[in-house]
């Protein structure tokens, strides 16, 4: 008496891009991207454009001051400003633990997986999504950033160009930023599952840590170089001088703690959801 | 087909599914009963995969959902109505998860048509009724042309026509061959859709078998009959086995059928005034089956 359903069409074969684009659709497909994106890349325009304005506006009228003040390296100290790497990190970090807890917090997620069973390849499409979207929205927060501080500065000749020494390093360096603090923010999303709760723990994993661990001892010094906020702070000071500091290390060590911390809160936050219940 | 196979879930000491097995057929809607808070959302959840059984199995059409890369065009689910983000329209929601699955773009808008939602696609639902969530939820299950269908409480929130048109759409889809699996808490919700009915309380199976053979469990069914001469029909129907409640000139009969009773009063020359057989109420037989295993029950009544 019963029929047995037999489906249409036969079943094409899993793409992970299809996944990509899925969460492609989901992210753009929220008022509320676009918009926080935009604000936040003003405010660390305006950090960033403002120290710049200050310094050109109480310019000192003295002979030789402009080649003074640019080969103290302190036109790249404006191009990124630390409050500026602090907000970028602020905003980027929450981007990536809302990304992730969006989903939770409305149930979402089980439609999600109910969809896509395959839930580590789901969440390997949403990170890739995520530190593509914040890789090009650090560089160009970061490049009309040293172009505009260096066009201000420019007013009184103290602007330098991107083949000035160092400036490349700290561009690229402000951009990754944005990417390696939103992986930590989407990892962490991952396993508070709750929106305040993962924006709260990246601002003390990524902003707040980093104020507690001194340079003093070499303990301390270790573990204040493994994080990504100080090692942004080794790549994009120019006039870096291991000889005035305790415990020196490299720029290259700091590149690798960039890519620890962005491959390993990738690992977190695919392999997170796989056990645990939905 | 899903199958259920003595399926436990424990969440630390408490267990809200117990030993479960039964079977749910395609060509027919099975309805899933149980008071709330009885296991039916946690059962539902494990179909899924989205929570992993303690003890037991359960398979989808002979595998566990969960070994599938993608599910749209395995089973269609509609969970809770509430599981999607108010920010987005309904046609970017069911985009996405079109897209994922990679169902053409073009299904998108022939099920937002289906459940009658096309004309309120490109709104947010965030402003949605329940009853609109609740077309959205279903526009979803129905997204990947699935042969098994789950609805958990899909009538939630629904006017009247809405209840009416999903009435219609279970049994249309179980007509095509599809399996069609729909919880709900309320008997009458399923009294004029569900062909068969799995029943469950305080986590356990109670019942797994047609709307018939269930309804005929209630002591509701019954006979009932008015004579003058009610005391001695009733003592000839007690002799049959009968179960007679005497109030009056009425009796209330069970376990002996209208014509019998008929038979015995011409027989006995017995003047009936009335005869009437009472259809059993499957609401009856579902509150007398779950009351030992309600878990919220209100206070007596005073």
């Amino acid at each position: 008496m019963t029929t047995t359903f037999a489906s249409h069409t036969a079943e094409p074969r899993p793409r992970f891009f299809d996944l990509a684009a899925a969460e492609w659709l989901k992210l753009w497909s929220l008022r509320s991207t676009g918009w926080s994106l935009l604000v936040a890349a003003l405010a660390v325009l305006a950090f960033n454009a403002g120290k710049a304005w200050d310094n050109v506006r109480y310019w000192p009228d003295e002979a030789g001051y402009a080649e003074k003040f640019i080969a103290d390296g302190i036109p790249l100290m404006h191009a990124f400003t630390t409050d500026a790497g602090t907000v970028m990190m602020l905003a980027t970090g929450a981007f990536g633990a809302l990304a992730v807890t969006g989903e939770y917090s409305t149930g979402l997620i089980r439609t999600t997986f109910a969809a896509v069973p395959a839930r580590r390849s789901v969440m390997a499409a949403k990170v890739c999504v995520v530190a593509a979207v914040m890789t090009v929205f650090g560089a160009v927060v970061a490049a009309v950033s040293f172009a505009a501080t260096q066009a201000i500065l420019s007013t009184e000749d103290a602007g330098v160009s991107l083949d000035h020494p160092g400036a490349p390093r700290l561009v690229i360096a402000s951009a990754l930023l944005a990417p390696v603090a939103a992986l930590v923010g989407a990892a962490l999303g991952t396993l508070i599952r709750h929106g305040a709760g993962a924006v709260v723990g990246s601002v003390l994993v990524l902003l707040l840590l980093p104020l507690v661990l001194g340079e003093d001892r070499h303990w301390s010094a270790v573990l204040a170089h493994a994080t990504p906020y100080v090692a942004w702070m080794r790549l994009g000071d120019s006039q870096y001088d291991p000889g005035a500091v305790p415990y020196p290390w490299t720029a290259g060590g700091a590149w690798t703690v960039y890519a620890l911390w962005a491959l390993a809160a990738a690992a977190v936050a695919v392999t997170t959801v796989h056990r645990r219940d939905q | 087909m899903i199958e259920v196979n003595e399926l436990t879930k424990r969440y630390g000491g408490t267990t809200a599914v117990k030993d479960l097995t039964f079977t749910v057929r395609p060509g027919r809607v099975t309805g899933f009963l149980g008071p709330n808070g009885s296991g039916k959302s946690t059962t539902l959840r494990m179909v899924l995969g989205l929570h992993a059984p303690t003890t037991g199995t359960v398979t989808v059409d002979g595998r566990p959902f969960r070994d599938r890369q993608r599910g749209l065009r395995h089973v269609g689910a509609l969970l809770d109505a509430g599981q999607v983000h108010g920010g987005r329209s309904a046609a970017a929601h069911l985009r996405a998860l079109a897209r994922s699955n990679r169902i053409p773009r073009a299904r998108v808008g022939t099920v937002l048509e289906q459940v009658g939602l096309a004309g309120a696609a490109r709104r947010r639902i965030g402003g949605y009724s329940l009853g609109m969530r609740q077309r959205l939820g279903i526009a979803g299950a129905l997204l990947g042309d699935p042969p098994v269908l789950l609805f958990d409480e899909p009538l939630n929130g629904l006017d009247p026509e809405g209840v009416k048109w999903v009435r219609g759409l279970f049994r249309e889809l179980a007509a095509e061959g599809r399996t069609v699996f729909v919880s709900s808490h309320l008997m009458s919700e399923m009294e004029h859709t569900a062909d068969e009915l799995v029943v469950i309380g305080r986590g356990e199976l109670i019942a797994a078998e047609s709307l018939t053979d269930f309804a005929a469990r209630g002591s509701g069914a019954g006979v009932t009959v008015r004579t003058p001469d009610g005391d001695r029909l009733a003592a000839l129907l007690t002799g049959e086995g009968a179960t007679v409640r005497v109030d009056g000139d009425v009796l209330t009969v069970a376990g002996v059928p209208a014509a019998r009773i008929g038979e015995l009063a011409l027989d006995h020359r017995i003047l009936l005034h009335e005869i009437t057989t009472r259809g059993a109420s499957l609401e009856d037989a579902f509150m007398e089956l779950t009351a030992d295993s309600v878990e919220y029950a209100a206070g007596e009544t005073r």
